[in-house]
């Protein structure tokens, strides 16, 4: 089995047509759910919050099969997945992807049980600690995505879960739990 | 019912008459009425396709018109006609209808027929031109042809006639002929004729072009040798032996069309005669390359049997794309891709499709693919043919694309097979 630094890669990743971008209707529909998940599975078990499109992405090239997607297929599946919610583009130019492994309402859920689990109820924390901090070590939180972080906060602070304050150093944001 | 007057003539699938051998067209045309003024029993033929030829004037039933066919198609031998009358030139035949009259020799029980001798009587035959035809420039191409008398060097010729004229020809031989002695110097007489029209033949053009119908029975009698030959001798001969005899024949077999239609016979029917003779020369170059060929291929072969009476592309589809009013077995055919191509109407892209399917499932071609000009090494079909039909079967979701610094390479579609929940096979 191929793998992608400890990433197990399916079999299908040594097929050459998957890299090129079928013309055909329903073959094309197959093809980019298949790469879809892909990403998303990748970019899951590596913790990558961001694909350049102009940039080298590992998964976008197999060596073996000496094939590379063109800018057009790494258009369109990306596209396909921000059409499902589960990316969104960072500029107007799409040169930059932000992928929602976790949707937006699964992150603060994934929040909620940080808290709960770590007895935080009513305590204060710092946005650098929730992403970086030893409590958050092991859990999908850990090494996220600043822009996810901060959306998945005020989608609970409006909900009246916690409450989103400036902090002490200009930078960096406090949250009041209150669950 | 017509028979009984006039002998019937044999019709080629696409509706065009089975010619003589050496018969040549000289003019056609539309909406004549055949009838005898004297015979009242004569049949009336009523506005048919007339085509002269050197050896005959034919008759055939319109078939647009008719499509239950009242009349067979039915001849008048030339060697039959006694007389040709000149039209009467008056005031009133400037308005009437334009007629053109004939006298036939008629067997003692009436059937017209050639070379009777003493006892045999007459009918005047009348054509009836309805259309809009030319009537002088017809009668001066019949008068034309039937003093050419060509039938008759037709039948006196030792080369010709095999089939055909066979009995009558077989009744006059003499016994110098018979035994083996008979056949050599038969055989040798025969090699000495053919090296001498071949060496006439090409001394200039125009002797090329009159030798022209010569040369093509000619090849066709070689073709037959050639034929008769390698059944006896399929033991004896090796592979490579065949397969230049093979090649042999198919140069003498697309040698010859022996009567092309021009515009010049032909006229307005030109476009609906043309495409008629092509339907049925097609057959053959369709049948070796499986069932469907390219334009341009159809383009050079037609051509070429023709030999001097060149066509343009235009003529040829527009040939082609009247097929759809006939009867015809073949069509034309549009891809996707604008490639235009011959097909067999019973050709089904299914049969190809399976062919493909066997090609790509083979363990090379599951690693690398194949290439268009892969498929067309291995179907025996041109490489731009050959990337119609994978790209038709691509569409059809059989096969899916690989565009890589390679080249542009067909796999067989797995995408389908994939199951989603467990990429991990």
């Amino acid at each position: 089995m191929q793998k992608l630094g400890d990433f197990k890669l399916p079999q299908f990743f040594n097929y050459p047509p998957y890299f090129t971008l079928q013309p055909v209707r329903d073959t094309r529909e197959k093809q980019v759910q298949l790469w879809k998940e892909l990403i998303l599975d990748y970019c899951r078990t590596q913790k990558i919050f961001v694909i350049g499109l102009e940039e080298e992405f590992p998964l976008f090239s197999n060596p073996a099969i000496e094939r590379t997607l063109s800018h057009e297929a790494r258009d369109a599946f990306l596209l396909a997945l921000v059409s499902e919610g589960r990316a969104e583009w960072m500029d107007k130019g799409h040169r930059k992807c932000l992928i929602l492994w976790h949707r937006i309402q699964d992150w603060a859920d994934c929040i909620l049980n940080f808290v709960k689990d770590n007895g935080l109820e009513d305590s204060v924390m710092t946005v650098e600690e929730i992403r970086s901090g030893t409590e958050s070590q092991g859990t999908d939180l850990h090494g996220m995505d600043r822009t996810v972080l901060m959306r998945a906060l005020r989608l609970l602070e409006h909900k009246g879960k916690l409450a989103i304050f400036k902090g002490t150093s200009a930078d960096d944001e406090g949250v009041k739990f209150s669950i | 019912m017509a028979g009984n007057y006039l002998p019937a003539v044999e019709l080629t699938g696409s509706g065009r008459p089975v010619f003589l051998p050496g018969e040549i067209e000289c003019s056609l045309l539309s909406s004549v009425d055949l009838e005898s003024e004297e015979n009242l029993n004569f049949p009336r033929f009523k506005s048919g396709l007339l085509i002269l030829t050197t050896h005959r004037l034919l008759w055939l039933p319109d078939t647009a018109a008719t499509t239950t066919t009242t009349y067979a198609a039915v001849a008048v031998p030339l060697a039959a006609i006694i007389h040709i009358f000149s039209p009467k030139k008056s005031l009133k035949s400037m308005f009437a209808t334009p007629r053109v009259r004939f006298q036939v020799s008629v067997s003692p029980d009436g059937r017209v027929a050639e070379n009777l001798g003493s006892g045999s009587k007459s009918m005047v035959i009348t054509l009836v031109m309805r259309g809009k035809n030319d009537c002088d420039a017809f009668l001066s191409k019949f008068w034309e042809a039937w003093r050419g008398r060509a039938w008759e060097s037709q039948a006196s010729g030792s080369t010709g006639g095999e089939s055909r004229d066979g009995s009558t020809v077989g009744g006059v031989r003499t016994a110098m002929m018979a035994g083996v002695s008979g056949i050599l110097r038969k055989e040798q007489e025969m090699w000495e004729s053919t090296d001498k029209s071949l060496q006439e033949a090409f001394q200039d053009l125009n002797a090329l072009m009159s030798k022209a119908k010569e040369m093509v029975m000619l090849a066709e009698k070689m073709r037959l040798k050639l034929l008769s030959g390698s059944n006896i001798q399929t033991s004896a001969t090796n592979d490579e032996e065949m397969g230049s005899k093979q090649e042999m024949q198919d140069w003498l077999l697309s040698v010859g069309i022996a009567s092309p239609v021009t515009k010049e016979s032909a006229g307005a029917l030109y476009h609906q005669q043309l495409s008629r003779q092509l339907a049925d020369f097609v057959k053959i170059p369709l049948e070796r390359a499986g069932g469907m060929i390219n334009l341009i291929d159809i383009y050079c072969l037609f051509n070429r049997a023709r030999g001097t009476e060149l066509i343009s592309p235009e003529d040829l589809l527009r040939a082609c794309s009247i097929w759809e009013k006939f009867d015809v077995p073949v069509m034309l055919r549009k891809f996707d891709s604008g490639v235009r191509v011959i097909q067999n109407k019973s050709h089904s892209d299914e049969e190809v499709f399976a062919r493909i399917k066997s090609l790509v499932l083979k363990p090379d071609a599951l690693r690398n693919g194949i290439s268009a000009s892969d498929a067309a090494m291995i179907l025996g079909i041109a490489p731009a043919m050959a990337k119609e039909h994978l790209l038709t079967a691509e569409s059809k979701g059989l096969l899916c694309r690989d565009i890589s610094p390679d080249g542009f390479r067909f796999y067989i579609n797995l995408f389908q097979e994939i199951d989603p929940n467990d990429v991990y096979l």
